[in-house]
């Protein structure tokens, strides 16, 4: 039922008048809400150009700088979601194919292990990845320094090769019990069946749902603020406004760039589940949901 | 491991703090996520606008930008609160941008023939949703509610480094920040807390779900 016009009748005479009613009221609370938000930024000057010029104005002296910051944050906040993306497919494939393919015993321990990852919040993954992995032999420069890329790295790693796996398993689980079979049939191997055969339709079918998850990698990247001075976006942003004081308007820019990022990949996981939903075995899945739904099915 | 020991105290009012924190927020969202749902599928149009953009808004922010708007924004526009009233705003306010979106996947998963059905027999507007669609959208949006809900559990350690004082993570960094412990007992000990909380709710949300199943 997407179409959600059919929770009500055509709108006759009366009700289009009561609908035109209800619009005008509601826009009109909806502008004084806004005006009152509005009028309260104004007296304490948040309108004032001193504030946005640096962020908005070409002209201004510092705005070259300070989209220069802004550049590169946003470099390093792609970098680190790149990277911990990457890794934690891969070793979410590994996770995933094994709590599929073990027997009842062997599959003990890694469900165990992908329960516990899911289970912790990723920001105290990153600080025990500071924090404990020097007890299992990493040594890491002092925390100011460079290597916070590696606990948010680590940090998201851990969490979300768990969450990838969560996902393959269901991809693979929603494929036709023929797939597997056929593959065993024609003398495959059950790995090759696995890697051949399953895994790429399941790839195929979750693609919408790996996307979403990106999405959630990227605004995941802010957290490590809290725990080392790795310079992504936020953190570039919260130099900025310390050095000017437009902390509002800043954060209110780099929220954009955020939102328009992920908004372009949740947009590019509607189309990929659109286009998906002819051409694979699979069962189609809805990608708004899917990473949180997916995973929850154990 | 006698830092545990020694200081169950600590941990345990932590665990109580993320508890509680999860909890209020936990109720927070699910009533500000069902308004919006309502508002996203309402025939007032500027209301399913308002709702949209809400939702596209929110979901795509880090919710650590969020939590630096509230915390910075409402004492610009006049409302003074403490951090904790302000980290729970934030999340809230997140989370309910996920409610939403899981509350109207369960509406869209109903088949059209049950509101087709409920306007044929007269049924308006408000109890087209009250007696036909929400009943059976909510049972539907049970998995996707309940893992939005488990994450902002987990969401909510970002509170305890962000200023609200005596959650879990909060607790960690005092115990191997000033009074100096060897961070890995403390780390695996709120580990353990944390994964107090968030299996068992995973484990209740499975049962939730098999009470809740529709056959279709």
């Amino acid at each position: 039922m997407s179409d959600l016009s059919v929770l009500y009748d055509a709108p006759g005479p009366k009700a289009k008048r009561n609908a035109t009613i209800g619009s005008v009221v509601v826009g009109l609370a909806l502008l004084a809400v806004l005006y009152v938000v509005y009028a309260r930024l104004d007296e304490k000057g948040q309108w004032s150009w001193d504030l946005w010029g640096p962020l908005l104005d070409p002209s201004n002296e510092v705005f070259e700088l300070v989209w220069q910051n802004l550049g590169t944050g946003l470099r390093n906040t792609l970098t680190g979601a790149l990277v911990a993306i990457t890794l934690s497919l891969l070793l979410g494939v590994v996770f995933g194919v094994a709590r599929v393919m073990l027997g009842r015993w062997a599959r003990i321990p890694v469900v165990g292990l992908i329960e516990i990852l899911r289970g912790l919040p990723v920001i105290v993954m990153m600080f025990m990845a500071y924090q404990l992995l020097p007890a299992l032999g990493v040594n890491y420069e002092p925390l100011p320094g460079p290597d916070a890329f590696w606990y948010m790295v680590v940090g998201l790693t851990l969490y979300n090769l768990a969450v990838f796996a969560e996902i393959l398993r269901s991809g693979v689980n929603s494929l036709p019990k023929g797939q597997r079979e056929a593959g065993l049939v024609i003398g495959l191997t059950p790995l090759q069946t696995m890697v051949m055969i399953q895994l790429p339709q399941a790839f195929r079918t979750m693609l919408p749902a790996i996307i979403s998850q990106m999405v959630v990698v990227l605004k995941d990247t802010s957290l490590i603020m809290f725990l080392g001075q790795y310079p992504e976006l936020l953190y570039q942003a919260k130099i900025i406004y310390q050095d000017l004081g437009n902390t509002l308007q800043t954060l209110v820019v780099v929220g954009i760039i955020f939102i328009a990022i992920n908004f372009a990949l949740s947009q590019l996981a509607v189309w990929v589940e659109k286009r998906m939903s002819r051409r694979s075995a699979g069962k189609s899945i809805d990608p708004i949901m899917a990473t949180t739904a997916a995973p929850v099915k154990v | 491991m006698n830092v545990i020991i020694d200081n169950f105290d600590l941990f345990f009012q932590g665990f109580l703090k993320t508890l509680g924190i999860g909890l209020i927020c936990m109720v927070g969202s699910l009533i500000l996520g069902t308004i919006i749902a309502a508002f996203r599928v309402s025939p007032v149009a500027p209301l399913r606008a308002v709702g949209t953009l809400y939702v596209n808004l929110i979901r795509n922010c880090p919710l650590t930008v969020v939590l630096f708007l509230i915390a910075f924004g409402l004492p610009t526009i006049g409302i003074n609160q403490s951090y904790y009233f302000f980290g729970c705003s934030a999340l809230i306010i997140y989370t309910a941008s996920f409610v939403c979106e899981a509350l109207r996947s369960g509406i869209n998963a109903i088949p059209a023939g049950q509101a087709e059905a409920a306007r044929a027999i007269g049924l308006g507007f408000t109890q087209n949703l009250r007696h036909v669609i929400l009943p059976q959208a909510f049972r539907t949006a049970i998995p996707p509610t309940g893992s939005v809900i488990i994450a902002m559990f987990k969401n909510s350690a970002v509170l305890g480094v962000f200023g609200v004082s005596g959650d879990l993570l909060g607790n960690a960094i005092i115990l191997t920040g000033s009074r100096g412990f060897d961070p890995v007992p403390v780390y695996l000990g709120i580990g353990f807390f944390f994964l107090m909380i968030t299996i068992p709710a995973g484990l209740v949300l499975g049962y939730l779900e098999r009470k809740a199943v529709i056959l279709r």
